[in-house]
């Protein structure tokens, strides 16, 4: 039996069969002429063949697609087909260019005057690129790159996912994600744990299980393995039974003893806020603003942004919700924020850094904010994202004062925050952890890299510590500041009950993941977590650390989780 | 020659589903039909069913373009054109 082992970022036990992700397709050579067998007239209508193939690949894929994915399948449909496109080949074509390689160099001449228009006209560079990529594979007869289009459900075996593969994710076909590369952190995991799917990344090999494979996948443990014997299959089965109890939160996290944890949800704007409230969740512990400003050109106006926020705000009447002002750079650039030269984007302009370098872009979304707040009965608490220093604690918290905002806070994700955790929450009311970056800072370790993975998880004991510092702050300073965790760490049952034991107060999450962690907490006390937490600070590696905590909570394998 | 103007009524401009929706309504036309900004030269102007060339122009809200066909039908071609930029495509 061949089986393989990765890293498992989102549970579930599951039997599927597999269907690989094409590979990237490859640049046709330079001067790749015609073949000699061939006329150019041949050619051209080989070409337009293959680009009305592509054009109703894609319209009909529109067909069943829904909002901006709709739109954008639509757009690209008729790019395929254009006639700007296509005489621009055809005229490389007269001169004896083969027909990939006319096709390619005409998209990139588009492409390239796309990007040279900038904004939203250079954002739609990509989907000229993409529309080539298929009318090349459409003429070699190999399958086009994406997401396979099948009615069958299937487990995606790919390299890594990238964001625009969101969009076409059905997830009522995809069971299951693997990816050989990507980690804890990268795209796959997150958008596998919104989804609910499970998923393996970093595991390596996968790429010669051949399509149509019958495989057992276990998100929780990291594996994968062909040919699933009887014992497989019934986990499988189990998982799906529990599975419907595991998608039901009461409402209120607590644990065994009585503690109360709240367990708040992760949002990016208000159909996600209505989603998580109906899921249960007690509030919003992360509201990211940048659904506002990205594919923007311009800073959205003042009313645009009271809407938008004031749609998340009217989902939690009576309830808390925290709201992360704009962080924009790195994986996330902004034209008209960010400096996309930057040498090291992760270490460079980004989050709260932004007012250094365009200020008065916070200044109006604070006002807009505290617009916003008035009038709706959320209580709404303000943070700014990538705080290195008390200083800037100090000038966020002042800013806030003068919108009018009551509730400041930091986020939590560069070590130097959980390091003078004390002196930062002199400053403002409250922390909360961001885990995802503060392990990339932390470790030093691009999140993206396949090859980091291991590095790239918040069980490195270092982070935990970190965490433990920040709580340790917050009880030096004395007045009971809160302190939270807001990232994707929280979603992780075994690691939910490990933050507990380090003292964090309150628990933010993707909305999917609230049932399966409260249903862990339930189980556990808090001295039986801090006794946990002791053990995940004391092991020598991450692996270690989740290996020992899993251990010692017999819950998690009931559950498959 | 048939030649129309028409100002552009869509809030984004002539980009994203506007352009979309207008090209592939030149596309289903038997009639060839150009478009430029108003003022430019007739001889930059480009190729209306190709949305490419459309999203190239960057046609904004509230801005003019010159329709132009030749041939039988060009005219009633035209004044079906015309009603799909003076309409807020967006809106729908």
């Amino acid at each position: 039996m061949q089986s393989f082992t990765g890293v498992g970022v989102s549970p579930g036990r599951i039997v599927g069969s597999v269907r690989q992700m094409p590979k990237a397709v490859s640049e046709p050579p330079a001067g790749e002429q015609l073949a000699s067998s061939t006329t150019a007239e041949d050619a051209a209508v080989t070409l337009r063949a293959a680009a009305k193939a592509v054009q109703a690949e894609l319209k009909q894929r529109s067909v069943s697609a829904t909002g901006a994915g709709k739109s954008v399948l639509e757009a690209t449909a008729l790019m395929a087909a254009d006639p700007m496109l296509i005489k621009g080949a055809v005229k490389l074509i007269n001169t004896g260019t083969s027909a990939e390689r006319a096709i390619w160099e005409s998209a990139a001449s588009v492409a390239e005057m796309l990007h040279n228009l900038g904004g939203y006209m250079a954002e739609r560079a990509t989907d000229v690129l993409d529309v080539r990529a298929r009318i090349v594979a459409e003429l070699r007869g190999v399958p086009a790159p994406g997401i396979p289009a099948s009615d069958e459900p299937f487990i995606l075996v790919a390299d890594d996912l990238a964001p625009a593969d969101t969009a076409t994710l059905n997830p009522a076909v995809v069971l299951a994600l693997v990816t050989s590369g990507g980690g804890p952190q990268s795209h796959t995991a997150i958008i596998a744990r919104a989804l609910g799917l499970p998923a393996v990344v970093a595991a390596v090999g996968v790429e010669s299980i051949t399509d149509g494979t019958a495989v057992y996948v276990d998100g929780a443990a990291g594996s994968i393995t062909v040919d699933p014997d009887a014992d497989q299959l019934e986990a499988a089965t189990a998982w799906a039974a529990n599975a419907a109890t595991l998608a039901v939160f009461s409402g209120e996290g607590a644990m065994a003893d009585g503690h109360l944890v709240p367990l708040l949800a992760n949002v990016g704007g208000a159909a996600d806020a209505v989603k998580a409230a109906a899921a249960g969740a007690q509030g919003v512990g992360l509201l990211r603003t940048e659904f506002c400003f990205l594919d923007r050109d311009e800073e959205p106006t003042l009313d645009e942004q009271v809407t938008a926020y004031r749609g998340v705000f009217d989902a939690f009447p009576g309830k808390k919700v925290v709201v992360r002002t704009l962080d924009a750079g790195a994986d996330k650039p902004l034209p008209f924020l960010t400096d996309a030269s930057e040498p090291n984007p992760a270490l460079g302009v980004r989050g709260y850094r932004t007012d250094f370098t365009s200020p008065g872009v916070l200044k109006r979304q604070l006002a807009a904010v505290a617009t916003a707040a008035e009038g709706t009965e959320a209580d709404v608490w303000v943070m700014a994202p990538m705080i290195s220093t008390a200083e800037e604690a100090a000038d966020f918290a002042r800013m806030c004062g003068e919108a009018g905002l009551k509730n400041p806070g930091v986020m939590v994700e560069v070590p130097s925050a959980a390091l003078t955790a004390e002196t930062i929450l002199g400053e403002v009311n409250f922390a909360s952890l961001g885990t995802n970056d503060l392990t990339q800072y932390a470790m030093a370790a691009d999140r993206q890299l396949g090859p980091l993975a291991a590095l790239n998880t918040p069980w490195q004991p270092a982070v935990l510590r970190l965490i433990q510092l920040t709580v340790a702050g917050s009880v030096a300073e004395g007045n009971n500041k809160p302190v939270g965790v807001c990232g994707e760490a929280a979603a992780d049952p075994a690691l939910a009950v490990v933050l507990v034991g380090l003292g964090v107060n309150t628990l933010s999450m993707t909305a999917r993941a609230l049932a399966a962690v409260a249903a862990v907490l339930a189980k556990v006390t808090v001295v039986e977590a801090q006794r946990l937490a002791g053990i995940a600070l004391a092991a020598p590696s991450a692996l270690e650390a989740r290996a020992r905590v899993r251990a010692e909570l017999p819950i998690l394998d009931e559950l498959g989780l | 020659m048939s030649e129309r103007n028409a100002t552009i009524a869509s809030r984004v401009g002539l980009h994203a589903r506007p352009a979309a929706i207008f090209a592939e309504a030149v596309g289903a036309l038997p009639v060839e039909v150009t478009i430029a900004l108003e003022g430019d030269p007739a001889d930059d102007a480009m190729d209306a069913s190709s949305i490419l060339s459309l999203m190239s122009l960057g046609a904004a809200n509230g801005q003019v373009v010159v329709l132009r066909a030749e041939g039988d039908g060009a005219d009633e071609a035209l004044a079906g054109l015309v009603t799909i930029l003076e309409t807020d495509l967006d809106a729908e």
